[in-house]
């Protein structure tokens, strides 16, 4: 620490190329951020989601539909809990494919078995009591001014009602709060009973089911038990604990993660180069400083110490500016690109990139370091290099 | 002219002392190229799955819905309603008298994909005979096509390509019994190469289905697309709607494109910022490197003016250099690079990166540009500098 003022001299040796080098770390920084926020924001889901949950749908794929009659076979599979089930709505909102789920679910079961859902019990009871009743996410209310009490219309567009029109009512009865996740609260939940006797097609049958297990332990025994049960008949089940969906779901956007690597991967290179090429242009010029320096006595290490500190100051001031930048950025673009989830920078990003501040100062810093530990006096003032 | 000849001179002097500086020139070649390389290849993205949507976007051909559906998969016509659609005005009639129409079933299948073994959806399209007549683009490159009544699949050469064992002569088991890969085919690059296609009829009782989700007619000119909107909606029995296969897949591509150009241009933006602090760092040392060899031009007699040009010249052409470089690099890795994605249907559309002429050229304006601004304030510095203090420095 009290060598610090010398990391600091250093660095403003030359203002304008440490500002400049600062100012491409924090720009490196504040891609970083944004695109880990981005590419977690793709991921959460799955994250998130439960292991002690499953999810039952068609074997085929998720678009077929299985028969609500299901639910009593699984329900008497040991080891079941509690069992609910949804589908999916699809829809417009105000002419536009509807930004959020929309899930026709029965509202006893479904916040029996997805607990993390809260909503006050007089909203629950109003739910219940009202055939066209539907509850959403608070931060959906939120982003749509809706509040409870209103009327909203959605267009259908995979279930027209049995009348042959498209339009269908709700009446907001409740609004709901996931106090893990904001982006959870982005769905619009309505009676199955009423989706059920108003639909043209399909009736009697439900997207998928939520199975909540005992013991998560025994998860896939359940899994494959229920399974069993409609092996061989015409609509049979794949069973898998929620987790392994939202992976499986997450993945069939195509590689986030590699396309999210690959960038950083380049433009670090970029930056590593850009910054390591300053670093060692400004030990050469201070050689004869250093051996100054170690002639009054300081130790090889400390001198290796000095250099290896500015770099790393650089790193790091120029890194947690940029993180803040990106938290801003993403506070600005969150709010319109709330559908995909984005919900702004997370602890585990922050450390991710203070790590990767670390490695980036040492790569920069440290090969002009071990250069100056090793510069013998004698060469460095005699302008021997 | 005088002016003209120094510029030259002096130009051409710091140009050949180039290669005593190159480590601190790298920066701006690695730099710009940095950004040049990745703008190029998100952007290339986006060009092949327009480029791939857009290879179906005919204008006189017409896509008929369930009114409010936003896709095909989202929608449903009952058998009367396809027969009628068929029959409308404006539909065109092939040499037999029939229209050339086929009515449509799209549904989708949980295959691995090549690679994770994670299973994703892949289209399966049930025609009728007449979607050849409607896609002469989609070819048989091995094997036969499908025959109607067994279980029997062509192959588009993107799920191939994305799907594992799609291969010819492979049995997929789905739906109660097996399938047999019979073709494969390719469709000029567009989207029909990421679907298996097979016969309505067969694909329909084995989905247990009653009835299609799409009618796509060839329009008797694309002038028809009027007449077949004013019948269909003048039939009391239909409910739906038509648009040209051009409208449909532009809205299907919609979004997806518009994610991939946000992500490209605020991504490349932001590394063009990056490369700009550079590029100036780069100026600035090659600029304090030159002092004295910039003193003792301007002790001559040479005009500030040749300086400047001096420096805005090296820094363009070092732009201009990682520009190549980093739009040579994204066409070598990335170009005819095959991705999917889960497209508006709800199922994977394979696409190519297609790294194109116009955007290369664009690549190198923005690097030209970076240049241009890198050294402009360097140059600035250079003329400006009095000769006493800098012939006297070091």
């Amino acid at each position: 620490m009290k060598y610090l003022h010398l990391v600091f001299a250093g660095l403003f040796r030359k203002k304008i190329r440490t500002t400049l080098t600062l100012l491409s770390v924090v720009v490196a920084f504040l891609l970083f951020g944004m695109l880990q926020a981005v590419s977690e924001a793709f991921q959460a889901g799955s994250d998130r989601a439960r292991s002690d949950r499953l999810i039952t749908n068609s074997r085929y794929s998720i678009i077929e539909m299985l028969p609500i009659s299901y639910l009593q076979q699984i329900e008497a599979v040991p080891g079941v809990r509690t069992v609910a089930f949804a589908s999916w709505f699809g829809g417009s909102y105000q002419d536009r494919p509807a930004q959020f789920g929309i899930f026709p679910v029965d509202p006893e079961r479904y916040l029996q078995a997805v607990p993390e859902i809260q909503l006050p019990a007089d909203q629950a009871e109003r739910w219940r009591n009202t055939r066209d009743g539907a509850i959403v996410g608070r931060s959906l209310a939120e982003r749509l001014g809706w509040r409870i009490g209103d009327r909203v219309t959605i267009v259908a567009d995979i279930w027209p009602r049995r009348d042959g029109g498209n339009d269908w009512n709700f009446e907001i009865t409740g609004l709901y709060t996931n106090p893990d996740s904001q982006q959870s609260e982005s769905g619009l939940l309505f009676q199955y009973e009423y989706f059920d006797e108003a639909r043209q097609w399909g009736r009697g049958t439900v997207g998928w089911f939520l199975v909540q297990v005992e013991d998560p332990d025994r998860a896939e025994d359940v899994a494959v038990a229920v399974d069993a049960l409609f092996a061989n008949s015409p609509n049979e089940t794949k069973t898998q604990t929620e987790k392994a969906f939202a992976q499986g779901f997450a993945r069939q956007f195509g590689d986030i993660g590699l396309i999210v690597s690959a960038i950083l991967g380049a433009v670090f290179f970029t930056i590593l180069v850009l910054a390591g090429n300053t670093m060692a242009q400004a030990v050469r010029e201070r050689v004869p400083e250093l051996a100054i320096l170690k002639t009054l006595g300081f130790s090889d290490r400390a001198v290796l110490g000095l250099v290896v500190a500015e770099s790393l100051a650089l790193t790091l001031v120029g890194g947690l500016l940029g993180l803040g930048l990106a938290a801003l950025a993403l506070g600005a673009v969150g709010a319109a690109l709330a559908g995909f989830g984005i919900e702004g920078m997370s602890t585990s990003v922050v450390l991710l990139g203070i790590g990767a501040m670390v490695a980036l100062g040492l790569a920069v810093g440290l090969p002009p370091a071990l250069r100056a530990m090793r510069l013998r006096v004698v060469d460095a003032l005699g302008g021997h290099q | 002219m005088n002016m003209l000849r120094q510029v030259l001179v002096v130009t051409l002097m710091n140009l050949r002392s180039l290669p005593q500086r190159w480590s601190t020139s790298l920066v701006i070649v690695v730099g710009i190229a940095g950004v040049v390389g990745v703008l190029t290849a998100i952007l290339a993205m986006g060009e092949g799955f327009r480029a791939t949507l857009g290879q179906a976007g005919k204008t006189d051909q017409a896509i008929v819905l369930r009114s409010g559906a936003t896709s095909e998969l989202t929608s449903g016509l009952d058998r009367e309603s396809a027969d009628l659609i068929k029959g409308s005005a404006g539909v065109a009639r092939n040499a037999a008298g029939r229209p050339i129409a086929s009515a449509e079933i799209l549904v989708i299948a949980d295959l691995p994909k090549r690679g994770t073994g994670t299973l994703a959806n892949a289209p399966i399209r049930g025609v009728q005979p007449e979607a050849f007549e409607l896609r002469p683009e989609v070819r048989i490159i091995a094997g036969r096509n499908f025959t109607a009544g067994p279980r029997e699949l062509i192959v588009g050469r993107g799920a191939a390509s994305q799907f594992e064992g799609l291969d010819l002569g492979a049995r997929l088991a789905f739906r109660d019994a097996d399938w047999t890969v019979v073709g494969l085919f390719e469709a000029d690059g567009g989207v029909h190469e990421s679907e298996l296609w097979g016969d309505a009829e067969t694909v329909m009782s084995a989905y247990r289905r009653g009835g299609f989700q799409s009618v796509t007619v060839q329009l008797e000119s694309e002038a028809a697309m009027t007449t077949l909107r004013a019948a269909l909606a003048d039939e009391p029995r239909l409910n739906v709607e038509a648009q040209t296969l051009r409208a449909y897949y532009t809205s299907q591509a919609q979004q997806m494109s518009l994610i991939i150009n946000v992500l490209g241009y605020t991504v490349g933006y932001i590394m063009a910022i990056g490369a700009l602090f550079g590029a100036l760092n780069t100026m600035y040392a090659a600029v304090s490197t030159r002092s004295r060899e910039i003193a003792t031009l301007r002790a001559l007699g040479f005009g500030g003016g040749a300086i400047v040009a001096s420096v805005l010249v090296e820094a363009m052409l070092l732009a201009l250099a990682g520009g190549m470089i980093g739009g040579g690099l994204a066409w070598l890795i990335f170009n005819g690079y095959t991705v999917s994605t889960l497209g508006a249907n709800f199922s994977q559309v394979a696409f190519d990166f297609k790294v194109t002429g116009e955007l290369l050229r664009r690549g190198l304006a923005a690097a030209l540009v970076i240049g241009l601004l890198g050294g402009l304030l360097p140059a600035w510095r250079a003329a400006r500098q009095p000769v006493t203090t800098a012939l006297r420095a070091l």
